[in-house]
């Protein structure tokens, strides 16, 4: 029987322990370049688990997917464009307040994700305590407890992935709302996203990159093979916006 | 009790600490940056140390150590935080 094969994007913050996560899971299955045209590197490892192959890209690590770097450009165009079956979330448990912003920028990209809790020994020399189930009923995605360097909760993950691929884990990610104001727009603005891009984007995200001005993203679209790229200018609230 | 002035966060000096009232910035990509960085007001930042030449300075904020240039770290306003005033 012919394996599957299933993308895995790792994203997560500088130093959160995605390469350990990344070496622990593909061991030296795995090659680095460089992405296509930019001085940022490009790790790609493989692994098998329970008949199915996996294919795992190690993104750059980013505080952000919007502020243009081309870290964070690479990034973002692989969840947007290259669509990975999982994007794993690595945070790190001792600065979660600061790792949950890009957990909720991926939230908002894609649905197919499951975050992980790395560093659990170091927070627990330091007295923290994370209750990884109510932060998964609140993200709306699964969140798996893991110390990557003892190879901690490592099965827990696999097994999360497994049932994930074979569609047994139906995730609901939390919706981050905006002022009224913005809500507005974006409310007027998904069905001319859509009309534009078709379905095959997140419409409400493309929408907010809209609304922020996000020229990077616009380019980058610019770039992709649209089933009909159309020059239509979208309108925003406060007259035209960009076009794309 | 005695208001605190507000400064802006270059003008504060290692050992000392902070808290962020607003991001004062007409360029949006240095704006969405900083808040990204976890410059985001109402956060406490401590100033911990210069480089030799005096820029850039790092500072601890959201339990992560960053470093910001002057140019920045000037955008940046809000008050001292003095023991005694928290
Ligand atoms: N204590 C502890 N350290 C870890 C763990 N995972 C990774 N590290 C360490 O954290 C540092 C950064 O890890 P790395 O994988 O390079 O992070 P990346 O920047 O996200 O790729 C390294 O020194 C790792 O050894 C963990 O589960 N526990
Ligand atoms: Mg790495």
């Amino acid at each position: 029987m012919a394996m599957n094969e299933y993308t895995i994007a790792l994203a997560g913050n500088p130093n959160t322990g995605k390469s350990t996560l990344f070496n622990v899971l593909t061991g030296l299955r795995q090659h680095t370049g460089n992405w296509p045209g930019k001085t940022v590197v490009h790790a790609e490892g493989f692994f098998t688990y329970n008949n199915n192959r996996y294919r795992m890209i190690d993104l750059p690590g980013t505080y952000s997917l919007y502020s243009n770097s081309a870290d964070e450009e690479v990034a973002r165009d692989f969840i947007i464009f290259e669509k990975p079956d999982i994007t794993i979330v690595v945070l790190d448990a001792t600065a979660l307040e600061r790792n949950l912003n890009l957990a909720l920028q991926v939230l908002e990209m894609t649905s197919n994700v499951i975050v992980c809790v790395n560093l659990m020994d170091e927070a627990k020399k330091k007295g923290i305590r994370i209750d990884t189930k109510k932060l998964a009923a609140t993200l709306g995605v699964p969140v798996i407890p893991i110390s990557a360097r003892n190879k901690e909760g490592i099965d827990t993950l696999l097994k999360t992935i497994d049932s994930m691929v074979l569609g047994k884990i139906k995730t609901n990610p939390i919706t981050v709302r905006y002022s009224p104001e913005i809500e507005q727009c974006i409310e007027k603005l998904i069905p001319r996203v859509k009309e534009v891009i078709g379905d095959a984007y997140p419409a409400r995200w493309v929408a907010l990159r809209l609304l922020d001005g996000d020229m990077s993203l616009l380019r980058a679209f610019q770039q992709q093979p649209l089933p009909s790229v159309k020059e239509v200018s979208i309108y925003a609230c406060h007259g035209p916006a960009k076009s794309i | 009790m005695v208001r605190a002035k507000i400064s802006r966060l270059s003008d504060s000096e290692p050992g000392e600490r902070f808290r962020i009232a607003k991001l004062d910035i007409n360029d949006d990509i240095m704006k969405r940056r900083l808040l990204d960085l976890g410059f985001v007001p109402g956060c406490e930042v401590a100033v911990l140390q210069k480089s030799p030449l005096g820029d850039p300075t790092a500072y601890r904020v959201c339990n992560t150590t960053i470093a910001l240039r002057k140019e920045e770290s000037d955008h940046i306003y809000g008050e001292r935080i003095y023991d005694g005033n928290e």
